[in-house]
């Protein structure tokens, strides 16, 4: 088992920074952060934009692998660069990193848990009115896309509002500005604006996996292990949760690793879309910006993210099913 | 095959729609006596009547207009990717299957490190770059950037196919590599890749609508679903034919396609569709 792991973690570290060396490849010379400086009104003289390139790392006159050891010689000791406007990149990602990670984490945990039960039911039900107004509903929700559901969900949010006449349901940002009280007051607060984000993040979840989880139930239903689980006296459901639902979830673990792909882009629009914010919101500022450090730094916590959720599944997975657990 | 696809119902409804839909993104700029960059000052905000069949936008355009230019630039984006990225696909696939060894680890590798960055992260930090060549530069990288999980699938079917009969003979017979993989393999996969190539037009119709919701995609004066939803969002409720329309024109297609990709699937794998016939074996009880 620790050999699994850590052979999958190795390969984890070598496919993460050599993603690292791509994206700061890729942002170096497909963004232009001169041209942030030299779009300032009035024009600041050429000398004044060099230096300030250079101060900053992302001279365009200095030799890519030359910029690239620079940084990574600091990145090394834990200093990732500043921004174009002069801040440490450090700090500005320790700010939004909680604000994504809060959403990802609400929005998939959510949705898998809920998503893999539902799907779990609806294989139960298989035919029944449940399980096809499930199927519709996945059907519809995968069909349409991210922004335009979270742009559903807020004008839907904003007509309510209007409807009772209050702001019943929060739909920008991730807190009240300049809110006063205690920490419950905080924490309602932060709760309330989580909904609706949270929720776009977990309809796309569900949808997904309670398909697959659906399928991979229905092929576990005729098992001669579950049907002696039911002769020996448990009731259907209880056989099905008990036996049945573990070795269906080893398929799920795949379908896990590659579904959040789709959610981590997904979480792009929602924050967009809901003013939050986190990583993907700062994605799209720093490349309009031309902003390089900060867009390798949100590309590193991309990669990371779905090398993590790899690491999860391999270990969910071995720890569902033993015949993997030997090397 | 054929017959089996006119049996399913969805993939009639599917099929429909998306007949219907590519009429509408041919016919729609000649039918309608505005183009799509036309200004009526005398009609601003106008909700859908007989002179503007969607309405108009805030400065005067016709939305119908619009819709229907940006449905087609779209329709072509998507089909452009899909046949660009299901060709790639096919190539790395059935390569690293066949031919295994370093070749399969290689390749395997190069499509484990473009999944690793999700490939709409990459699409946005290149658009800037991209913005001079107009809509066919981030048509090519949603291509280059599409095709890994088909790969993945491809080079499993391809190292299957390596074992059957007809491809040993082959072999044993002299035949070349190139050859093999042109006249044996490849049109064992044709239904599996022309079934996933619908599902990537849905994809990339999507991504580019993304894309171009952010401000990096088509650039303006040219309109695409993705800028018209963008700049109609903020007053979905106030101008609701501003938003809905484009938005609505823009799921209404997703679902078109995968009904009908979800049908072909169906129709080109016997195994699926008996799988969701009666239920077998004894556990019926579970239900």
């Amino acid at each position: 088992m620790s050999v699994l792991i850590a052979r999958r973690l190795a390969r984890c570290v070598v496919l993460f920074l050599l993603s690292l060396v791509l994206s700061y490849a890729l942002a170096s010379t497909a963004l232009d952060p001169r041209a942030y400086f030299e779009d300032r009104r009035p024009p600041p003289p050429a000398r004044v934009v060099d230096r300030e390139l250079a101060r900053l790392g992302m001279d365009d006159r200095a030799p890519l692998p030359e910029r690239f050891a620079h940084w990574a010689d600091a990145a090394v000791h834990g200093d990732l660069g500043r921004t174009i406007d002069g801040d440490p990149v450090r700090a500005e990602f320790g700010r939004r990193i909680g604000v994504s990670v809060r959403l990802l984490l609400v929005g998939t945990v959510t949705g898998t848990a809920v998503g893999t039960l539902a799907g779990v039911w609806a294989a139960a039900r298989r035919g029944g009115i449940g399980d096809r107004a499930l199927a519709g509903f996945s059907f519809v929700v995968l069909c349409v896309p991210t922004f335009v559901l979270a742009l559903l969900l807020k004008t839907g949010a904003l007509a309510v509002n209007r409807a009772v006449g209050g702001s019943v349901i929060k739909y920008t940002g991730e807190r009240t500005p300049g809110l006063q009280g205690d920490w419950s007051v905080h924490l309602r607060d932060t709760a309330a604006h989580m909904v609706l984000p949270a929720l776009c993040v977990a309809l796309a979840a569900i949808a997904l996996y309670s398909r697959y989880q659906r399928a991979a139930t229905l092929d576990v239903l005729g098992a001669d292990h579950l049907r002696t689980a039911r002769a020996k006296g448990l009731t259907p459901g209880r056989a099905l949760l008990r036996h049945g639902l573990r070795i269906s979830l080893v398929p799920m673990t795949v379908f896990f690793s590659f579904g959040i792909l789709t959610l981590l882009t997904g979480a792009v629009f929602t924050e967009r879309v809901f003013g939050w914010p986190g990583m993907g919101s700062w994605l799209i500022d720093s490349v309009e910006k031309g902003d390089v450090n900060s867009v390798v730094a949100v590309n590193g916590f991309a990669a990371a993210v779905v090398l993590l959720a790899g690491l999860v599944a391999d270990v969910l997975h071995a720890l569902l099913d033993p015949r993997v657990r030997e090397p | 095959m054929l017959g089996r696809l006119a049996r399913h119902p969805g993939a009639l409804c599917g099929l429909a729609l998306l007949l219907a839909l590519v009429a509408l993104a041919v016919a729609g700029p000649y039918v309608c006596r505005w183009s799509y960059t036309d200004v009526d000052y005398t009609a601003l905000r106008q909700p859908p009547d007989a002179r503007h069949w969607m309405g108009t936008s805030r400065i005067g355009q016709d939305v119908f207009a619009q819709v229907t230019h940006g449905l087609r630039k779209s329709l072509l984006i998507g089909a452009l990717v899909a046949v660009v990225a299901t060709g790639l696909a096919a190539a790395v696939g059935t390569c690293a299957g066949y031919f295994g060894g370093w070749t399969d680890r290689s390749l395997m590798f190069v499509t484990d490190l473009l999944l690793v960055l999700p490939g709409f992260l990459v699409l946005v930090v290149l658009a800037p770059r991209l913005r001079q060549w107009g809509w066919l530069a981030p048509a090519g990288v949603l291509a280059l950037l599409g095709w890994m999980v088909t790969a993945r699938a491809v080079r499993s079917l391809t190292r299957s196919l390596k074992e059957r009969q007809f491809v040993v003979v082959a072999r044993l017979m002299g035949v070349g590599p190139v050859r093999i993989i042109w006249r044996h393999i490849l049109p064992h996969l044709a239904s599996f890749l022309v079934a996933d190539a619908t599902v990537t037009v849905a994809g990339a119709v999507v991504s580019e609508a993304g894309l171009s919701y952010f401000g990096f995609g088509v650039q303006p004066p040219d309109v695409s679903l993705g800028t018209l939803i963008a700049d109609a969002s903020d007053v979905a409720l106030v101008y609701p034919w501003m938003f809905f329309f484009p938005a609505g024109l823009l799921t209404v297609f997703v679902l078109a396609v995968s009904l009908l990709g979800n049908a072909l699937r169906d129709a080109l794998d016997p195994t699926t569709v008996r799988a969701a016939g009666p239920p077998r074996g004894a556990v019926s009880g579970l239900a």
